[in-house]
């Protein structure tokens, strides 16, 4: 039962944080909720019971992939719809 | 713009321990969950680190792109050798011939639930290392060739 209650908070949580990456205009929220998604994905693999996958989506989702865009971001414009 | 001197000592006292934690899921990854891969991506999130808290021609005098590009394809190589060395002895490619051995990695696995072993699994941790090897060499080149595009800003 617990477990149940647990994947339900982590799925809706995953749903919300989806809406954010795709509502967000500022990119760096944007980004930053796409690590939460990561990072949530993670713990709904851990609880079906896949570490293996979980410590490769912590550290390549939630690590390096919301690093790489954060240099993107840097490197372009900070808003969306903005001319370089 | 220069990072604070926080994130700085943050970085090189938090350094070596994601270096060996990314290690230890290298090296046991024939009896725990991870292997080569997540090993090393957690290494590269390492260099990450040291890359974003130091400038990058700072961080550039420690991380070298031509050291990196040496490791990709020394992994590479390291798993192609361990791959046809099976061959060389006569026997199929990716044949596990060291794994009943009792040399290194050659322990044979006690029957039942017993205290994993690390000395087992033949070839597969030397495959493990290797592919670490590689993913933390390639993984940095790829954060290095996209650094090296904004190095004015930062």
């Amino acid at each position: 039962m617990i477990e149940m209650i647990l994947h339900a908070f982590i799925l809706i949580g995953m749903i919300v944080a989806a809406i954010l990456v795709f509502s967000f205009k500022d990119l760096v929220s944007a980004v930053v909720a796409f690590g939460l998604f990561s990072f949530l994905l993670a713990i709904e693999f851990y609880l079906l019971q896949a570490p293996d996958v979980a410590i490769a989506e912590a550290a390549i989702g939630a690590g390096l992939t919301t690093a790489a865009f954060m240099i993107a971001i840097r490197g372009t414009t900070k808003k969306e719809g903005d001319e370089a | 713009m220069q990072m604070s001197s926080i994130v700085k000592t943050t970085a090189d006292v938090l350094f070596p321990f994601i270096l060996i934690y990314g290690l230890y899921i290298i090296l046991h990854g024939h009896l725990t969950p991870g292997g080569g891969f997540q090993g090393g991506a957690i290494l590269a999130s390492g260099v990450l680190l040291l890359l974003l808290a130091y400038r990058y021609s700072e961080s550039t005098n420690i991380v070298r792109q031509v050291m990196m590009k040496t490791l990709e394809s020394t992994g590479l190589l390291l798993f192609i050798i361990a791959a046809l060395s099976a061959m060389v002895l006569g026997a199929g490619f990716f044949f596990n011939w060291l794994s009943p051995l009792g040399s290194i990695f050659g322990d044979s696995v006690a029957y039942g639930s017993t205290v994993a072993n690390l000395n087992t699994g033949g070839l597969i941790p030397i495959m493990n290392i290797a592919v670490g090897i590689e993913v933390v060499g390639a993984i940095s080149v790829i954060l290095l060739a996209l650094l090296s595009g904004i190095q004015e800003k930062i």
